[in-house]
């Protein structure tokens, strides 16, 4: 078969293989909704599923599962908004090449989510914590031949798994603290975890994992960036998943960190900041995916800010967002999908008049948009008036966070005119003179997406009772009863509201104005959060650059400096500590023989030290070994002497006839080297005689020579008690050491005889 | 009686290091033996020096009758010594080779799988 008729079969197979995968790929998470919507009922009513089984058992460490009505909401939005992607994907990348590699990347994705909010144990939550950082990584850097889309991933892994450090960190402390790493027990110990000393620093460790996760300042910048991803990717990171995994962290650990001053300040603080920043860059863009983006990092503010408070409205008004955040931004990312895919471009000032050819997105994209804005009846207005309502009985600060709250808001409201209106009204452009409708594999899945918003806004009580009321339950721990209805009279937040709509048509109308002002504005800025990372990556590189030519530059001289001066310092080290030693030296008794052999020794080692030749050297090496092996004889080990001077002859005979092979000394080294290197010698010469002294001192026992001399004849019938050990108590490291041997030897041939081969040549 | 001969330990010591700190490769193995030598010594001393006779029992006892020297750093030192015999015999053969192969024994010029300076990756 030739190459080409390969490569049809196989684009043939992969669009079969797209037909087929459509309903397939949607169908585990489809089946997992349902799965989870049968458990709904139970859950709602307070109770609560675990399993698992012990990880690691003698650290209390299990790999556990735990349902409650706060993680089932979470892993509902994550399955069944997975399944509406994953049918969006299949039309999406339809023809891609990678198409299963991409579903791989999806599929684990899921699993690191689900597996992250109904994980029963920290260390599970950890786990599945990084597993879905990995995932976005592998997603976000999905067409690696795109340099951006790697600096995008790479900065998504880095942040994010940065931030999964510290959490680890926290986790282990929050585990220790509460005396289990169970989820149950850690739930129940809030009070201990807050009088513990060490609450200050698990909730900073924590905040830290869940603010680089759901991109709150100072983490925020990598969140845009992960535009790079494929649309489908982004849909799901921004809705459902991924951000949400912080803001699920924060919420579960309500009950156990927070209602104290820090924890609300905090994150009050924190989420109005990035609200405001993301708004004030959101109205920027012009890209619709990125204005977008910044639109996810306006809730993720607005979320965090809400979760700061401990007020049964504020957190109603917050888990209630977060349904319905979830469900539009899905369908308007899956909608600026379509745009881009269709016309080409996701420029605002190249969009126009696509709303005759496109009218089924055109309606799916005002459906998702009013919802997003916050207009009766969508679902999304409901959770704008309990936004309203929450900000106003936020505790610290009502006036600051209802502010942020006005404005984020606004702002939203101008991106949904953005994202549906612009593009749709006005003349045709002529970049794509024959635009035509998207299939229906493209808009099925935000069609059902913005239908829902609607129907749970015109009947609330389908989410109400048995999603949002028994998961803010959860969180604050007492039984509580929300309402969510259209109409709550003329007050205060429907007044709000309506300053927001006012507000966000006026910006949405002064948009091109501006943003020009502000384009302006912020490119005189001296630098923002995007490039310092830029910046302190290359620091590190700088960094490690450094470090490897200061510590690693390749001169063994150098490395074997460093090794000599760390053994001097322990052992400088080692004879401070010992103390309590007196430095007498009692001058001893010698006889002639051993005098010279010790003069026999160090007149050796002197004169090898000082030779120009090595010829001399090898003689003056000779004298000293055999000076040694007359030390062993003399005191006592007659089978260590012979053993000295057969090693003695053989090494002197392998250097005898390498030498002539090599070249005579090479010129020597520097004399500011050499008077160094002498003194870390005499240095360390110094402290091992020491260091012998002071062994020396201490009075000897030794029950293992004692046990050889006495077991020698009696257990292993051998005289020579050294001999004994070596083939009898020791047999094991001795037959070690000849196995040492001979993997020399062997070596050593072969190194010699390759040179001796090559001779013959 | 151990004294001085703790004091020729540290000259070894002090010796081989200054000879392994050296340019050239053979000053370094010539170190490299005197500071095995060291360390045999070193055991042997801290095991306690006598001038008895060797750990050996005669025939017809079960112990040795009278004080002997400690057997077990003999058996160490012994272990020691062959062990430092190969480690020598191979160093003294990549000597060799490493000769043959780069024609140099000056340790500073020996860059090849460490050079001379890491250059900084131009940041993608």
């Amino acid at each position: 078969m030739g190459t080409a008729g390969g490569g049809e079969n196989r684009d043939n197979g992969q669009a079969k293989l797209g037909r087929h995968l459509t309903l397939l790929t949607a169908l585990p998470p489809a089946l997992l909704t349902l799965l989870l919507l049968l458990y709904m009922p139970d859950i709602a009513a307070g109770r609560t599923i675990s399993f698992g089984f012990v990880w690691i058992a003698d650290l209390g460490i299990a790999f556990r599962f735990y349902i409650d009505a706060l993680s089932l909401l979470f892993a509902l939005l994550i399955s069944a908004i997975g399944a509406f992607v994953a049918i969006y994907a299949v039309a999406f990348l339809h023809g891609h090449p990678q198409l299963r590699r991409f579903f791989l990347y999806l599929y684990l994705f899921i699993v690191g989510m689900l597996g992250l909010v109904l994980a029963g144990d920290l260390i599970t939550l950890f786990v599945f914590w990084e597993v879905t950082s990995v995932a976005s990584y592998l997603l976000i850097g999905f067409n690696h031949t795109s340099a951006v889309a790697r600096r995008s991933a790479l900065q998504a892994l880095l942040v994010t798994t940065l931030g999964g450090l510290c959490l680890l960190v926290g986790l282990l402390l929050l585990g220790s603290v509460a005396g289990s790493y169970e989820m149950t027990q850690v739930l129940a110990s809030g009070e201990a975890v807050r009088a513990s000393p060490l609450y200050f620093a698990i909730l900073i460790l924590l905040l830290i994992g869940a603010f680089s996760k759901s991109a709150q300042l100072p983490f925020h910048f990598w969140l845009p960036n992960a535009m790079a991803a494929p649309t489908p990717v982004s849909a799901y990171l921004h809705s459902a998943t991924m951000v949400k995994a912080g803001i699920y962290l924060l919420a579960r650990m309500h009950p156990v960190m927070g209602q104290t001053d820090i924890w609300e300040w905090t994150l009050t603080c924190t989420g109005a900041a990035t609200a405001t920043v993301a708004a004030v860059a959101a109205l920027r863009q012009t890209d619709l995916k990125l204005a977008l983006a910044y639109t996810t990092v306006i809730a993720l503010g607005t979320l965090t800010m809400f979760l700061g408070s401990d007020a049964t409205i504020v957190i109603a008004a917050a888990i209630t967002f977060l349904f319905v955040h979830s469900l539009y931004k899905a369908a308007l990312f899956m909608v600026v999908g379509i745009i881009d895919k269709q016309a080409g471009t996701r420029d605002i000032n190249k969009l126009g008049g696509l709303g005759q050819s496109m009218q089924i997105t055109f309606v799916i994209a005002l459906a998702a948009a009013l919802s997003m804005a916050g207009f009766p009846p969508f679902l999304g207005f409901i959770g704008k008036e309990l936004k309203y309502e929450g900000a106003l009985a936020v505790a610290s600060e009502p006036a600051l966070v209802a502010t942020a709250a006005v404005f984020a808001n606004a702002v939203t409201v101008t991106v949904a005119g953005m994202v549906a209106l612009k593009p749709f009204l006005g003349r045709p452009n002529h970049v794509y003179p024959n635009v035509q409708e998207a299939p229906a594999g493209l808009w099925i899945s935000p069609l059902i997406l913005g239908g829902l918003g609607l129907t749970f806004g015109l009947v609330p009580e389908l989410v109400n009772d048995e999603l949002i009321t028994p998961a803010v339950t959860a969180i604050l721990g007492t039984s509580e009863t929300i309402e969510l209805k259209l109409w709550h009279g003329l007050n205060i937040p429907l007044l709000l509201s309506i300053l927001t709509f006012g507000l966000g048509i006026a910006m949405y109308l002064g948009l091109s104005r501006l943003r020009d002002w502000l384009s302006w504005d912020f490119s005189h800025a001296p630098t923002n959060a995007d490039q310092l990372w830029d910046k302190s990556l290359e620091k590190l590189r700088l960094i490690a650059a450094l470090q490897t030519n200061l510590l690693q530059n390749g001169v063994m001289r150098h490395y074997l400096t460093v090794i000599f001066f760390t053994i001097s310092l322990v052992l400088t080290y080692a004879l401070i500590r010992t103390g309590q030693y007196s430095l007498v030296f009692e001058w001893p008794h010698l006889n002639l023989k051993e005098w010279a052999a010790i003069l026999l020794t160090v007149g050796g080692a002197l004169m090898a030290g000082a030779a120009r030749k090595p010829l001399i050297a090898i003689c003056a090496l000779g004298a000293l070994g055999v000076g040694i092996a007359l030390i062993y004889l003399f005191f006592g080990a007659p089978d260590v002497a012979i053993t000295q001077l057969l090693v003695e002859t053989l090494f002197l005979v392998l250097v005898a006839a390498i030498l002539p092979r090599l070249p005579v000394f090479s010129p020597g080294r520097k004399i500011r080297f050499r008077s160094r290197d002498a003194a870390l010698g005499a240095l360390l010469g110094l402290l091992v005689t020491l260091t012998i002294l002071v062994v020396l001192q201490t009075p000897f026992d030794s029950p293992a020579s004692n046990f050889f001399k006495e077991a020698s004849v009696p257990q292993a019938h051998g005289r020579n008690i050294v001999n004994v050990i070596l083939v009898d108590f020791r047999a094991l490291d001795t037959f070690g050491e000849i196995i040492v041997v001979f993997t020399a030897a062997i070596a050593a041939v072969t190194l010699l005889g390759h040179r001796l081969r090559r001779g013959k040549q | 009686m151990e004294g001085p001969l703790a004091i020729v330990v540290g000259i070894l010591i002090a010796t081989g290091v200054y000879l392994m700190l050296a340019r050239d490769l053979l000053h370094y193995l010539f170190g490299l033996v005197m500071i095995s030598n060291a360390a045999n010594l070193a055991i042997f001393i801290t095991g306690r020096l006598t001038r008895a006779s060797p750990a050996l029992i005669p025939e017809g006892l079960e112990v040795p009758p009278m004080p002997v020297a400690n057997p077990l750093p003999q058996a160490l030192i012994l272990t020691a010594i062959v062990i430092g015999f190969g480690l020598l015999a191979f160093t003294l053969a990549l000597i060799a080779q490493a000769y043959k192969v780069l024609g140099t024994l000056d340790v500073d010029t020996m860059r090849i799988a460490e050079p001379r300076k890491i250059k900084r990756k131009a940041s993608p």
